[in-house]
């Protein structure tokens, strides 16, 4: 139990000093902005498409739920705001970040893995580039930026997908009310947990994925073990994080 | 006044966990010189040529890469001392994701990045690149990807790729590992090509005695374009006496001297790598 806890410990520790590098990189030469720039292809243009399916799906299933509990109230006309406030608040940046950390916490986990298992991060090492500065820290601006962006497409689909399920389909509100509704729900602290906690969840799942990656030891196992301890450990993180998040902004307003 | 060493171990010490990987080594190879490494699996011969370059934590001891100390430097500092000299992997360690000729263009580019100036590829680099392939015979592969390519190709694009910077210093682990014995001697003449045309520094692991043999008996003749028996060549003697072999165990050096003297070795461990293979 105690060589547990100081492996975890020790994991951790690691992990901060990975972190540590990658943010004092950021503002350190050399820079690699090609690699930026491909990284938020990868990510961002990459995870366009599941993000604009699950985002307005999502809104979808929120109107539905939604307007069956509200109506026993008589209050369906409040459909816009609780799609508003659910969507832009909580779904959209904790629903984008749990496909973006499966899809590229995985990804970036197995390519950092297998360059570790195949030699290729020493090689990195030998040639004189530092794998932090060339493999983390592209991948770190990236999803940082990317993750607000594509939480912002989710949260427009999203209540684009809420507004088809209550206007057209259910016809419980008019396309005016459903918009006015949806749009007065949001004040600046909305706008900032809908895009604060996505660049933080980005942060994560970067910095996870990496992490797995360059830890990767014994051969093709363990790029598969990498590849799922990312993608869990994001995804816990991605939930505590929403947790503390919400704890400090809910009691803003 | 004596020339300064290109690496120079002085006692080192590494341990793994509760393992010693190198026990009191030292060292010493000077421009031109050439260090072949025997010993069994698991002897510390891979170690001692990553501590050269500082990839591995040293407990005690000094390491001097190019006159300047490495062993235990923070790696930010190691970095631009690291590019100097070229490393050769064992399965290559190329990166897979990018072309033959972006691999062995990758220290060229890293080497303006880290100037400041910016990493594109210029008509000069990709000169030196064709160069370097056209050097190991494989110009043809410059857009082909790593996987396209056989294992002993892999090999050569390493060794393109790590002499491209002109390195006075190459150092090799285990580079003909796992390879056909006509692939393997493909490979060593080469290496004895690098280190006699450019007069390079080489540290060379490997487990078949048959490569250090070759390093110790031949000689790249540049006009004639191929390897010439040290014997064919009276002044070529004074490149044969700069090769030595080195036998470790245990992370321990247990022989030091010429090839000669290795072969009239009478310790057993010593005389087990000493095998002529037809």
């Amino acid at each position: 139990m105690l060589g547990f806890l100081k492996d975890l410990v020790a994991s951790f520790q690691d992990f901060l000093f990975l972190a540590g590098r990658a943010y004092a990189n950021v503002f350190r030469r050399p820079h690699y902005y090609g690699d930026v720039a491909l990284q938020m292809d990868i990510i961002g243009v990459g995870s366009l498409s599941i993000v604009l399916l699950v985002g307005a799906f999502s809104g979808a299933i929120i109107a539905l739920q939604m307007a069956r509990a509200l109506s026993t109230y008589g209050a369906s006309s409040q459909v816009g705001t609780i799609v508003s406030l659910t969507l832009v608040r909580e779904l959209g940046p904790v629903l984008t970040a749990i496909i973006v950390a499966g899809r590229n916490a995985s990804g970036i986990a197995s390519e950092l893995g297998s360059m570790k298992v195949t030699e290729q991060i020493d090689a990195m090492r030998a040639l004189g580039t530092d794998p932090v500065q060339k493999l983390v820290t592209p991948r770190l601006i990236a999803t940082a930026i990317m993750l607000p962006c594509l939480t912002v497409v989710a949260d427009a689909v999203g209540a684009v997908g809420a507004y088809l399920v209550s206007v057209p389909l259910l016809q419980i509100i008019t396309p005016s009310q459903y918009w006015n509704t949806f749009w007065r729900a949001l004040v600046l602290n909305d706008l900032a947990q809908g895009l604060g906690k996505p660049f933080v969840f980005g942060m994560i799942i970067s910095l996870v994925g990496c992490y797995y990656g360059l830890q990767t030891t014994g051969g093709t196992q363990g790029v598969g073990r990498a590849t799922t301890q990312a993608v869990v450990v994001s995804s816990i993180w991605i939930f505590v994080v929403t947790f503390f998040f919400d704890k400090i902004f809910v009691n803003l307003t | 006044m004596a020339e300064q060493p290109v690496l120079e171990f002085s006692n080192v010490n590494v341990r793994f966990e509760q393992t010693w990987a190198l026990r009191d080594v030292s060292l010493k190879l000077n421009p031109g010189e050439t260090r072949i490494i025997l010993g069994e699996a698991g002897s510390g011969k891979s170690t001692l040529l990553k501590t050269a370059i500082g990839l591995v934590t040293v407990d005690n001891g000094a390491v001097q890469l190019f006159g300047e100390q490495v062993a235990n430097r923070k790696e930010t500092d190691l970095f631009k001392i690291r590019s100097r000299a070229g490393f050769v992997f064992q399965e290559g360690g190329l990166f897979d994701s990018v072309s033959v000729g972006e691999n062995v263009e990758y220290p060229l580019l890293n080497r303006q990045i880290s100037e400041g100036k910016s990493g594109d590829e210029t008509e000069e680099t990709e000169k030196r690149v064709r160069d370097s392939l056209r050097f190991v015979e494989l110009e043809h592969t410059y857009d082909k990807f790593p996987s396209e390519i056989s294992g002993g190709m892999r090999r050569r694009v390493g060794i393109a790729r790590a002499i491209v910077t002109e390195p006075p210093l190459v150092l090799y682990d285990s580079p003909t590992a796992g390879l056909d014995p006509i692939t393997a001697n493909t490979i060593m003449a080469l290496i004895a090509k690098e280190r006699d045309v450019r007069n390079s520094a080489s540290l060379i692991v490997t487990h078949r005695y048959q490569d250090g043999e070759i390093m110790d008996n031949f000689y790249y003749d540049a006009p004639q374009e191929e390897l010439i028996h040290v014997s064919e060549r009276a002044e070529a003697d004074a490149k044969r006496n700069r090769t030595r072999f080195i036998v470790m165990k245990e992370g321990q050096i247990v022989f030091f001297g010429t090839r000669h003297e290795l072969e009239a070795s009478d310790d057993p461990y010593v005389k087990r790598f000493i095998r002529h293979e037809e």
